[in-house]
């Protein structure tokens, strides 16, 4: 009996239902149309304008200090969790892992309220550093899971290995654990750059005056439908970016394994 | 194990543990707790917490407005994550069966949406269903809809963009359970005589209900919090329970009640979430009997 076709159909209609809205807003950033219902000709008018628009610039600049600072500090917690979720099992771990894997599932708006409450009720004025607060709580859990699939790929007799032979811990470390880690670090990193980039519902609400990000900015062009082409031609060079992103990890995880 | 070497692991595990136990619980736990304390608290006037402990704001959830957008709430993540598992089982099978190079490049495909900006992909399907967009114009010169037929601002239009940015974490876990999946089960069942869709059904589907389970949480409970696809894409009567806490939030600035109903939202979550978690461990030890 041959195999059935129904899986495949489904699936190709399934990766056409992704990209096709995505190919359809990179066409009309080139499109004279304003609305895109039909093809105007070929313009770049979108893209001149858009980099006319200082305060998108401003809004990406705070969203690049905010995703840098925050890929850093989770890069570091995330990795010691991972560590130490795959090296112990004790009861103190399945109270860890609860604690990392509960944020991946709760509601982003949830996440934003509580953190908004939280922070007013302390008395810490709202702004870049609040964002810079909630986004690395929510990136530890990412990179937490990346790191520690990879590490459940990990061999450790190389660590006992390397300690028969007298390396000492500080030896061990980073001559053997940080250069097989390294992949999965920095993938977990790269992931926790782009989430942090791309997050709006968290960020709208711990941000403040004068701490607006490029989601933010996003959100209130598309909401009072201003400039909705602009808006395209900026979507196109995001996606090109987040291209990159993933070509990039890609690349990295592939050279090590 | 010396008595010296188990203090040294002990230690070791405090070392690497604290770090992020000390910062999820802080930035996360307790926030969590503050939203249930909160909900206790009267209205301040000018915008903010006030002074005291009230009932008042549990009872003014009692909101003749409410059932409707809980009910609206619900419906939808289930109607959402009911599509997004029934497309995702046939793509993680059509992945599994892949051949070896095809399996990465599928999977590839399937991510990359995950890593594209959220905003941009609710905004991909509004500039479409807008009226002036390519669907509409389409769907009028093939004479489907009339010129007064509107596809953005309603329900419909909040599922088919809940179930677009949803689909991918549906494919994941069930790909993920597919790829360990034995498919020798199913040619045997077809040699003993089953017909293709009931070894589909009566193999397959069991052997894959762990990443089935995941699929249900991972896509039930965020949609449950939904916010900007229903502000976006759905109208002023197609609310849903983000949109009621964001709105509490922003316009009314009654933090008090925003937080009476986010707590209802995290109960909401704790329900399914432990249901799930209960279930993941029963099929464990069942696939642990069976090792």
């Amino acid at each position: 009996m041959s195999r059935s076709r129904a899986p495949w159909v489904v699936m190709i209609a399934v990766l056409v239902f992704f990209y096709l809205p995505i190919l359809i807003l990179v066409i009309n950033s080139f499109n004279a149309s304003r609305f895109g219902g039909s093809w105007d000709g070929f313009t770049l008018r979108w893209y001149i304008l858009l980099f006319d628009q200082r305060e998108i610039w401003m809004a990406f600049r705070n969203t690049l200090i905010i995703a840098s600072g925050a890929t850093v500090v989770s890069m570091v917690l995330g990795t010691t969790a991972a560590f130490a979720l795959h090296r112990f099992n004790t009861r103190l771990q399945r109270v860890h892992y609860t604690l990392v894997y509960t944020p991946l599932v709760v509601p982003d708006i949830l996440m934003g309220m509580s953190l908004l409450l939280f922070f007013v009720s302390i008395g810490l004025s709202l702004g870049l550093f609040t964002i810079f607060l909630a986004h690395v709580t929510f990136c530890i859990s990412y990179v937490a899971m990346v790191v520690l699939a990879r590490l459940q790929d990990f061999d450790f007799s190389m660590i006992e290995a390397s300690q028969d032979l007298g390396a000492g811990w500080w030896d061990t470390t980073w001559r053997i654990m940080a250069p097989m880690l390294a992949p999965g670090i920095i993938s977990g990193g790269l992931l926790a750059f782009t989430l942090s980039i791309d997050d709006f519902v968290i960020t709208f609400f711990v941000s403040g005056p004068g701490s607006t990000t490029l989601p933010i900015r996003i959100y209130s062009m598309i909401k009072h439908s201003r400039n909705m082409p602009v808006i395209n031609a900026l979507s196109t060079l995001l996606l090109i970016i987040t291209f990159l992103a993933v070509w990039g990890s890609q690349r990295i995880a592939k050279e090590k394994a | 194990m010396t008595k010296l070497n188990r203090n040294v692991k002990a230690w070791t595990e405090w070392l690497v543990t604290l770090p992020s136990l000390v910062w999820l619980s802080l930035f996360f736990l307790i926030p969590t707790a503050v939203i249930f304390a909160i909900a206790f608290k009267p209205v301040d006037l000018v915008g903010g917490i006030g002074e005291g402990w009230t009932l008042a704001t549990i009872r003014s959830l009692a909101n003749p407005n409410y059932p409707a957008i809980v009910w609206r709430t619900i419906w939808l993540s289930m109607a959402t994550t009911a599509i997004c598992i029934a497309l995702a089982v046939p793509c993680g099978y059509a992945m599994a069966r892949a051949p070896e190079a095809w399996r990465q490049r599928l999977l590839l495909l399937v991510i990359l949406p995950f890593w594209t900006n959220f905003l941009i992909r609710v905004f991909a399907w509004r500039e479409l269903l807008h009226p002036e967009g390519l669907i509409k114009q389409g769907l009028l010169a093939l004479g489907l809809v009339e010129e007064a037929t509107q596809l953005l601002y309603n329900d419909g239009a909040i599922l088919l963009v809940l179930v677009y940015t949803h689909l991918p974490f549906a494919i994941l876990p069930i790909y993920a359970a597919a790829e360990k999946f034995d498919f020798r089960l199913i040619e045997a069942a077809r040699d003993l005589g089953a017909r293709s869709l009931r070894a589909f059904w009566n193999i397959f589907i069991p052997g894959i209900s762990r990443g089935v389970l995941t699929a249900f949480l991972v896509v039930f409970i965020p949609a449950l919090g939904s916010y900007v696809i229903p502000d976006l894409v759905g109208g002023t009567t197609s609310e849903m329970l983000g949109n009621k806490i964001a709105q509490r939030t922003f316009s009314d600035r009654n933090w008090p009640h925003a937080s009476g109903l986010s707590a209802l939202l995290t109960l909401a979550v704790l329900g399914p979430m432990v249901i799930t978690l209960m279930l993941q461990g029963r099929v464990r030890t069942r696939a642990g009997d069976r090792a």
